[in-house]
């Protein structure tokens, strides 16, 4: 049952809940960028060159995200041979690859004024661009590798170890000496960012958040039915 | 209610993820001396196999009231907490460079507590905040 309710669902979604979905996510970006560039203070030291985090923060989080969903999905799919999984992954991808991308150039921009550099191989920087490189792989191999079959198993197995790497960003910055500065949002300890800032922050990642769910959607649809045309084909 | 198909591809992904995690803990630990970025002043002075010869990085807080500007160079302690050395070098510095804040130092050891550094960078910590807040905070301090 599981395996039908899926696709229908999708197809059936109706442009009016895509328009909505595009207007609140305008909305979110529209006040998240006019409180991060213009309400929320400078920081003490950093001074307006802060204002990149509001960027940066919610790309990278939506990277290692999108990552860490198509991970699992890969999994589930090989195990479980789910077939909209794969579906899933790979439509995540693309927007998952942008936002990594974005996440390393805001951060080299950041890193200029700051640290006094574009570009060092510390543990977190270098395993970020890792990431992308995993992003670019896994695109790659279903855009180059035909027989669909195939393309599933090994773009699984590159999301399944890519993903090793998620907790490594994540931890990078606690586990060994990096010039990157730790983490400021904790699960176990309260903010070390003042609450001007972490409101447009916030709000900023909402926004991105629904970006992605928005480009995802729309290519999980054209996914599924490019999946059943094909199956169509094959059948006649 | 798996099936055994199910059980045996559970069994085999569990396996092979067990494995990916320990060789890539394996290599990360293997090359702990090149994943970070940089040495304390501590870590250093513990340190045995010293590389003089050999660009390292040396990281920490730029001690209050340590820096000394000579019109060729500039001289300021690297401490933390526990060590310190004293770096020396000749260049532009980062906007963000200042006593009390983080910074690495990337060059050449001379001795165990001097450094001769030809590249500096400013590292920042994860607290943000307006600067009325941290003006407050170190009223508050004093």
């Amino acid at each position: 049952m599981f395996k039908n309710f899926f696709p229908n669902k999708i197809l059936s979604f109706s442009n009016k809940l895509f328009s909505f979905l595009i207007v609140l996510m305008l909305l979110f970006v529209f006040v998240g960028l006019i409180y991060a560039l213009f309400l929320s203070p400078p920081d003490f030291i950093q001074g307006d060159s802060v204002r990149i985090m509001y960027v940066h923060v919610p790309a990278s989080f939506i990277a290692l995200g999108c990552f860490g969903f198509m991970g699992i999905a890969s999994i589930c799919a090989l195990i479980f041979k789910i077939k909209i999984l794969p579906l899933m992954a790979k439509s995540l991808a693309p927007v998952g690859s942008v936002f990594a991308l974005v996440s390393i150039v805001t951060g080299s921009l950041w890193g200029k004024p700051t640290w006094g550099t574009w570009w060092v191989w510390d543990a977190r920087l270098t395993s970020m661009l890792i990431l992308f490189i995993f992003y670019i792989a896994y695109i790659s191999v279903w855009k180059f590798v035909d027989n669909y079959e195939k393309a599933n198993r090994i773009s699984s197995i590159i999301a399944i170890i890519g993903s090793l790497n998620l907790p490594v960003i994540k931890y990078s910055v606690d586990w060994w000496n990096t010039l990157h500065q730790s983490s400021s949002i904790t699960l176990t300890s309260a903010p070390t960012i003042h609450y001007t800032m972490l409101i447009p922050l916030i709000i900023m990642l909402i926004g991105t958040i629904l970006y992605t769910l928005i480009v995802f959607l729309m290519r999980y649809k054209t996914e599924i039915m490019k999946f059943k045309l094909d199956k169509r084909n094959k059948e006649n | 209610m798996l099936s055994k198909k199910v059980r045996s591809r559970i069994v085999i992904l569990t396996f092979l993820l067990a494995l990916a995690i320990a060789v890539v803990y394996g290599v990360l630990k293997s090359l702990e001396e090149n994943v970070v970025y940089f040495f304390s002043p501590t870590e250093l002075y513990n340190k045995e196999d010293i590389p003089f010869n050999k660009k390292i990085r040396v990281g920490g807080l730029v001690k209050d009231g340590s820096i000394i500007n000579n019109q060729t160079s500039i001289n300021f302690i690297v401490t933390d907490l526990n060590n310190e050395i004293i770096v020396s070098y000749k260049g532009s510095l980062p906007n963000l460079f200042s006593e009390g804040k983080g910074v690495v130092a990337e060059g050449k050891l001379k001795d165990k507590k001097y450094f001769i550094a030809d590249k500096i960078l400013a590292k920042h910590d994860e607290n943000y905040m307006p600067p009325e807040v941290s003006k407050i905070l170190k009223k508050t301090k004093e």
